[in-house]
């Protein structure tokens, strides 16, 4: 029998299956976190020309597990507690199936514990991508499909919960922005998921002998539609947690539900043409396809973004504003809770995803731009930007909210926390910067020697492509330091953090017995007041439609930052070689 | 009075949309309009465009035409790679295997080449440097670009996708001859 319990905090109500599967869906993102974080070190000491710590093929397994965990397992795995959270605690609602969502779970878990297993034992150094026809073990295959397969039962119990919520009707009218945007992420989930079946279950079988080829270029394709679209989830969810946190913090509503929901649409249409991305300097795709898909059709899963980009932090500038937060262009922004990691993180986590992210994106899925990013450093500089900066920090962000609302403890070490984002954040973009300019000096990623030593014919790199990867590195070891952060303060306070009244413990969450029955006070859904709508919206008097200046200023200098850069890059792209059909 | 809260009209598309929104959207769909319309202008008026010309093929066979053009076109070896200086305008040939760009090319500046390229085991990353031209190397396909290299010099190929243990040292070698 679920119930449900009120944190009188946040007046959030937490149903009893759901919180149980958000917190070990939460927890196994943060452990796969903490495995990424502790290889990431490995990673830079070793890129680090000067340091060079790694022997190669120690190298190229690490980063094999680090791009895994971190970019697949870590993420998921999180998005999973989003989706439960965004569904059952947002709209009021019993969670849909509990026992298919817990499968779903355990199935993740085996699958990932699997495929760190095969990676760890060494014959699976194949990297994240595993590009036939090199080949991993089988079990490094499977482990990815039950992981897979885990996650698509966990997003179906999330739109059983929505059919349940609606006909129960637990909610007023419609799904709240945040629910739309949880959905969105869910559907982009299932399309990621499908191509992953389509590509993993047949490498599968040729790696245990059923079959006996698998072309080399089909396989990229499919893949990419797996690989990228995946992190396409992780945009549709961390816009959704900008919107949720500052609706939390600052009582932002959207400044129009109309626009921000549209904005989602268009992430359900084009988001997953992305995988052309990584095809653009194949062989034989056509010149049409290339375009159209890597512009996400006209580029209008960009218009989106950008549409994210001005209502997020224009909600917030609104919501200052009422509070009398009026002076000037930015007393709104001066004055917001920059102390505050929930803050803090999320605000780092939109400029850097909107400066750093998605303008080296756009730049570098451009068709003839590839030509001079392709597989160079670049690219792991941007989707740090989209992944590291722009998801995980979001994530960092929400967890900080959760600690004292999910799991019921009070935060250690408050001034460590304070520091957090800026030390992670800092770093990462100091990484992000100079990898972006290591690239652009044809530094490979991917490359374990950039003295290729014991090689018949050398190459010599500039010595300004050194000095990037050195200072590149440096960035990233503060990141990891960040990043050691965020994990002591997180599980320090799921250990040792004073418990808040109310609060259901960790390890309950697997027994489910020891739940203090005082802590669901609410025992029937019915009992449960539906969410109830936002009021009426009521426009500020004189701002004649205009209500976010500040922020439209910030929008404008993204524009031209963006603008220059993209030139910049067709100029650069003018100088190479000349090259046609 | 949040985003986390249902909207307060069920039917949300019959909102009003402030002007300052408007205004943006206006602003970037036009910036998204043009840097969609950038890509086929550069094919018309830009001069770094990758071809589409590729064809399915085998190791053995793509390995077979790239011997053929060694035979005839040796001048001499260097580390005990054959040297090939095809005449200019022809077809010229690599292969990417593990850990070596086959063979080492002589060309000559401001001349057109057919530049063939294939794999003949794993994907490999066929990355010119320093002038840091990018193309995927695929097993089982040969791809053909016309190429001009325009400056004089030496030219490394580094391998940029990773193949292996000896991925980093899969270097090879053009020149480009001023004549």
């Amino acid at each position: 029998m679920s119930s449900f319990r009120q944190c009188p905090d946040s007046g959030f109500y937490f149903n009893s299956d759901a919180e149980r599967l958000m917190k070990v869906n939460a927890v196994a993102g943060v452990v796969a976190l903490l495995v990424a974080g502790i290889l990431a070190l490995g990673v830079v000491l070793t890129r680090w020309q000067e340091v060079h710590l790694l022997p190669a093929d120690m190298f190229y397994q690490v980063l094999t597990a680090h791009g895994i965990n971190a970019l697949i397992f870590w993420v998921i795995f999180f998005e999973m507690a989003i989706l439960h959270f965004a569904s059952t605690t947002l709209l009021r609602c019993r969670l849909a199936t509990p026992g298919w969502a817990w499968a779903g779970f355990f199935l993740m878990l085996i699958g990932a514990i699997m495929n760190n297993v095969a990676v760890f034992q060494g014959n699976s150094s194949v990297m994240m991508t595993s590009y036939v026809p090199m080949q991993a073990a089988p079990h490094f295959y499977l482990g990815l499909i039950l992981f897979a397969v885990g996650a698509l039962v966990q997003v179906f119990v999330f739109f059983g919960t929505l059919v349940i919520a609606h006909q129960e009707k637990t909610y007023e009218g419609s799904v709240p922005l945040v629910t739309f945007g949880a959905i969105t992420a869910a559907i982009i989930a299932v399309f990621t998921i499908a191509s992953g079946a389509i590509i993993l279950v047949p490498t599968f079988l040729w790696s245990i002998g059923y079959i006996n080829h698998i072309d080399a270029e089909m396989y990229r394709v499919i893949w990419w539609a797996l690989g990228h679209s995946s992190q396409q989830i992780n945009v549709a969810a961390h816009v959704a947690i900008w919107y949720l946190i500052a609706g939390i913090l600052f009582g932002a509503r959207p400044m129009s539900e109309k626009v921000s929901r549209f904005a989602y649409l268009l992430y359900i249409a084009f988001l997953q043409l992305a995988s052309a991305h990584h095809i653009l300097v194949d062989p034989g795709i056509s010149t049409e396809w290339k375009i159209f898909n890597t512009s996400y059709a006209m580029y209008l899963a960009v218009l989106a973004s950008m549409i994210h980009g001005l209502t997020v932090p224009g909600s917030i500038e609104v919501a200052q504003r009422q509070k009398g937060l009026t002076k000037g262009l930015f007393e709104w922004l001066r004055k917001a809770p920059w102390g505050n990691p929930v803050f803090s993180g999320m605000f780092i986590s939109l400029v850097t995803f909107g400066f750093l992210g998605g303008i080296t994106g756009v730049v570098m899925g451009t068709e003839q731009i590839n030509l001079i990013i392709h597989n160079t450093i670049y690219v792991p500089a941007h989707f740090h930007a989209t992944v590291v900066t722009g998801t995980t920090l979001a994530f960092m962000a929400l967890t900080y909210l959760l600690i004292p609302v999910l799991f019921r403890r009070q935060m250690i070490l408050p001034w460590l926390a304070k520091l957090q984002p800026y030390i992670f954040g800092g770093g990462m973009v100091v990484l992000i910067l100079f990898m972006l300019g290591a690239g652009t000096l044809g530094v490979s990623r991917r490359h374990w020697d950039m003295d290729f030593t014991g090689a018949m014919l050398g190459f010599e790199y500039p010595g300004m492509a050194y000095t990037m990867m050195a200072i590149g590195s440096i960035g990233g070891v503060l990141a990891i330091v960040g990043g050691g952060a965020f994990l002591l303060i997180t599980v320090g306070s799921l250990l040792f953090g004073k418990k808040l009244e109310s609060s259901a413990g960790f390890l309950e969450c697997f027994t489910g017995k020891a739940l203090a029955s005082s802590v669901y006070n609410v025992d029937k859904p019915e009992k449960l007041a539906r969410a109830p709508k936002l009021e009426e919206q009521h426009h500020a008097a004189g701002s004649s439609g205009f209500e976010a200046p500040g922020t439209f200023v910030l929008a404008l200098l993204l524009l031209v930052t963006f603008v220059v850069y993209y030139f910049i890059n067709w100029k650069y792209l003018s100088s190479v070689w000349p090259m046609g059909s | 009075m949040t985003s986390f809260l249902p909207p307060a009209e069920r039917i949300w598309w019959n909102e009003p949309v402030g002007r300052q929104e408007l205004i943006w959207i206006g602003i970037a769909l036009t910036w998204c309009l043009i840097m969609f319309a950038m890509m086929p202008i550069w094919h018309v008026y830009g001069k770094q465009n990758l071809s589409t010309e590729a064809y399915q093929t085998t190791p053995a066979a793509y390995g077979a035409k790239v011997q053929e053009m060694i035979d005839k076109y040796t001048v001499r070896e260097e580390a005990g790679i054959p040297v090939v200086r095809p005449p200019a305008g022809s077809d010229v040939y690599m292969l990417g295997r593990l850990w070596q760009w086959w063979p080492i090319l002589e060309l000559q500046k401001d001349r057109s080449y057919r530049f063939h390229l294939s794999s003949m085991d794993y994907q490999h990353g066929f990355s010119l440097q320093p002038v840091n031209i990018n193309l995927q190397v695929v097993p089982g396909y040969e791809m053909v670009i016309n190429m001009t290299p325009d400056k004089a010099g030496v030219y490394g190929v580094i391998c940029n996708e990773y193949c292996g243990i000896g991925h980093h040292t899969m270097v090879g070698k053009i020149y480009v001859e001023d004549k």
